[in-house]
């Protein structure tokens, strides 16, 4: 064989080579990771951040000026305004204080007008006036009963909305995709590409079973021989990827929440993941007794592919951070979102 | 002074093509496209290409293996609907999975688990037959047998992972998905599912086997090498009637730790080794979720577990505390 025909085969080879394994290299990050151990020495119980990533995170998750407090003096706004539900008790000062913070937090662009008929401020012919109302005794409850959760920080609107009409992490029923049907394999929920599962082949939708109804997230078991658990491999796919979601959502690795020789071991796990536990539950009565409700609100053009109302996981507040804008408190500073009307 | 050594041959010897030994009474011919030389392949090995025996038993364990192949890429494509750009965009993705859980051993219908049963089923005949291949083309050549067994060593964790297993527990469900990524990921979710694989003392000594294969190929892939200069890789030849290049290969691993395998013993340990790894990676995967539930837990149990002091107050599930959000 002549040396140029020698030489290309060779070339080509490596060139094939490369390809085959770039895959590979796709999911790789550059250097530049600082890890940060927590737990005892020897447990590897370490948080791993990429700075770059932090940077970014950093910028995005910056909390905005807002109005000052204003003092409660003056007529009540129920007494000034028509069709006053959930911040009736405010001063007129007070409310209109709100208002404008809303504005700011959900319709920036909009203004006034996303939510109310210009001509007449009590009319509630717009859903968005009726969603936002709901969502305000929503913001009420969590900072009322889920301390747990939320602690002392609570959220605001902004928490979740962050100038957006709708917050940017929501998430709908899985409709699954367009098959060739018949007699070949049927949908299964997984064996895509999962966004929720980080890319991983796990569960593409694991928020319906877990963040809307309330499949067994445990499928580990408790005893050293078998005992009658009967929690499946396939389950527990579904679980992974739940806690992958869990995972980038907060920007933190298994570690945060759990002792990885021991996921189910309560005893060595972090007390976050205490915190954890209720925020399911937090976004579960989110779903079910806010959003579910909202259903027929909303034109079709908000709901999802089967007709569902958007709904909430553990990034639509968390936004990537570990805590929503990095544990800094607005709801303080809106006693009239803290308490459920 | 430091020599340049090439990583692959240095030298391709080239004679004319030979057919090997005449066949016995009994065989198929074997298939040629004739005088066959490649010089890239004489580069790794040898530059000679074919002639291959097919047989009986090649030729069905190919129909097998192609039509598993076809079941798992026809379903794999179909479950894109059959756009050509999606199946190979998200191939690493795609799979073929075992039934759910609830049809326990039964045969489900063809969309639920029915394709994932006949592929395993043509998967694992293409298997045997190429393992009856082994064996036989090994005794027409009139060899030892020792590839066909080594070769059975990891047809065993195959079949304790995708047969055995799953009839033990009673579900099909527990066998691996044919598929790339999710093949990956069932491993993992497996581990998490049975508490830590890691606490698995079978997985601890296959794992032994695993990297200690690794490096025993390359202590003699060097040592062999190493002694070439000095005939070193007529290693058979060596091992009953010891020259220079045994006894200096030898004395290198007496010198440096005091002991050496022979030339004989040698390949001994290799293929020991290798076939340790899935023999007892085989038993673990066997004994979990038969007789083990939670490796971790069993790991307590028997003293294995290392033990940390608490960093943080004593955590309680709080499913457990009263009033609790279900």
């Amino acid at each position: 064989m002549n040396y140029g025909i020698r030489l290309s085969v060779g070339v080509l080879a490596c060139v094939g080579a490369a390809f085959l394994a770039l895959p590979m290299f796709m999911g790789f990050q550059a250097p530049g990771i600082e890890t940060v151990q927590r737990g005892f020495r020897g447990e590897a119980l370490g948080l791993v951040y990429h700075k770059t990533d932090e940077a970014a995170l950093e910028a995005a998750n910056k909390v905005p000026g807002y109005l000052p407090q204003l003092p409660a003096v003056g007529p009540k706004a129920s007494a000034v305004y028509k069709n006053v539900k959930v911040l009736g008790d405010l001063s007129v000062g007070q409310f209109t204080r709100t208002m404008a913070s809303i504005t700011q937090w959900v319709a920036p662009q909009q203004g006034c007008a996303y939510c109310h008929n210009t001509a007449n401020m009590a009319d509630d012919s717009l859903y968005t006036k009726v969603v936002a109302r709901r969502m305000l005794q929503m913001t009420q409850n969590i900072n009322q009963n889920w301390t747990a959760h939320v602690a002392a920080t609570g959220v605001t609107c902004y928490t979740c909305h962050r100038g957006n009409n709708i917050p940017q992490q929501v998430w709908f029923n899985d409709a699954g995709h367009r098959q060739a049907g018949g007699a070949a394999q049927g949908y299964t929920g997984k064996n895509e590409p999962s966004k929720a599962g980080v890319w991983t082949s796990l569960a593409t939708d694991p928020f319906t079973p877990f963040l809307q109804h309330d499949a067994p997230i445990r499928v580990q078991a408790t005893t050293a021989l078998p005992t009658g658990d009967l929690s499946s491999i396939k389950q527990t796919d579904w679980t992974y990827a739940l806690m992958m979601h869990m995972s980038q959502a907060l920007g933190v690795n298994c570690t945060y929440c759990h002792n990885s020789r021991a996921f189910g071991d309560w005893t060595q796990s972090p007390p976050q993941r205490v915190t954890a536990w209720y925020g399911i539950r937090m976004v579960r009565q989110i779903n079910n007794d806010y959003m579910a409700g909202l259903t027929g609100a909303f034109p079709a053009n908000r709901l999802g592919p089967t007709g569902d109302v958007a709904k909430t996981n553990c990034a639509t507040c968390h936004n990537g951070v570990y805590k929503p804008l990095y544990g800094v408190s607005m709801a303080k500073d809106f006693p009239e979102l803290r308490v459920l009307k | 002074m430091s020599d340049y050594l090439n990583i692959f041959t240095r030298v391709q010897v080239r004679g004319p093509y030979e057919p090997g030994l005449p066949l016995p009474r009994g065989d198929w011919t074997r298939t040629s496209p004739g005088s066959w030389f490649e010089y890239w392949m004489g580069k790794i090995g040898d530059a000679q290409i074919g002639p291959i025996y097919l047989g009986g038993l090649g030729v069905a364990s190919a129909v097998c293996f192609m039509i598993a192949f076809e079941i798992i890429g026809l379903n794999m494509w179909a479950s894109v609907n059959w756009d050509p750009v999606q199946f190979i965009r998200q191939l690493p993705w795609l799979a073929l999975e075992p039934p759910a859980p609830g049809y326990g051993l039964h045969i489900p219908p063809l969309a639920n688990g029915g394709w994932w049963l006949m592929a395993g089923f043509f998967l694992t005949a293409s298997i045997l037959l190429w393992w009856a291949r082994i064996y036989r083309r090994a005794v027409q050549l009139g060899l030892g047998t020792h590839t066909a067994w080594a070769f059975a060593a990891p047809i065993w964790l195959y079949l304790v992972l995708g047969f055995f297993r799953p009839l033990l527990v009673g579900s099909w469900s527990e066998a691996v998905p044919f598929g790339i990524f999710p093949h990956l990921d069932w491993t993992a979710s497996f581990s998490i599912r049975y508490g830590n694989l890691f606490y698995n003392p079978f997985h601890m000594l296959s794992i032994v086997f695993l990297y200690g294969s690794a490096v025993l190929f390359a202590m003699h892939g060097a040592t062999i090498l190493a002694v070439s200069r000095y005939g070193g890789e007529r290693e058979i030849e060596q091992s009953i009637d010891r020259g220079t290049a045994a006894e200096r290969a030898g004395l290198l691993w007496r010198w440096t730790m005091g002991f050496n395998a022979s030339f004989e013993s040698f390949h001994r340990w290799g293929l020991w080794f290798a076939v340790l790894c899935p023999i007892t990676g085989g038993i673990g995967i066997l004994l979990t979720g038969t007789v083990v539930d939670n490796w971790y837990l069993w790991g307590i149990k028997h003293g294995i577990v290392a033990w940390y002091p608490q960093s943080w107050g004593q955590m309680v599930d709080p499913a457990t505390l009263v009033g609790a959000p279900k």
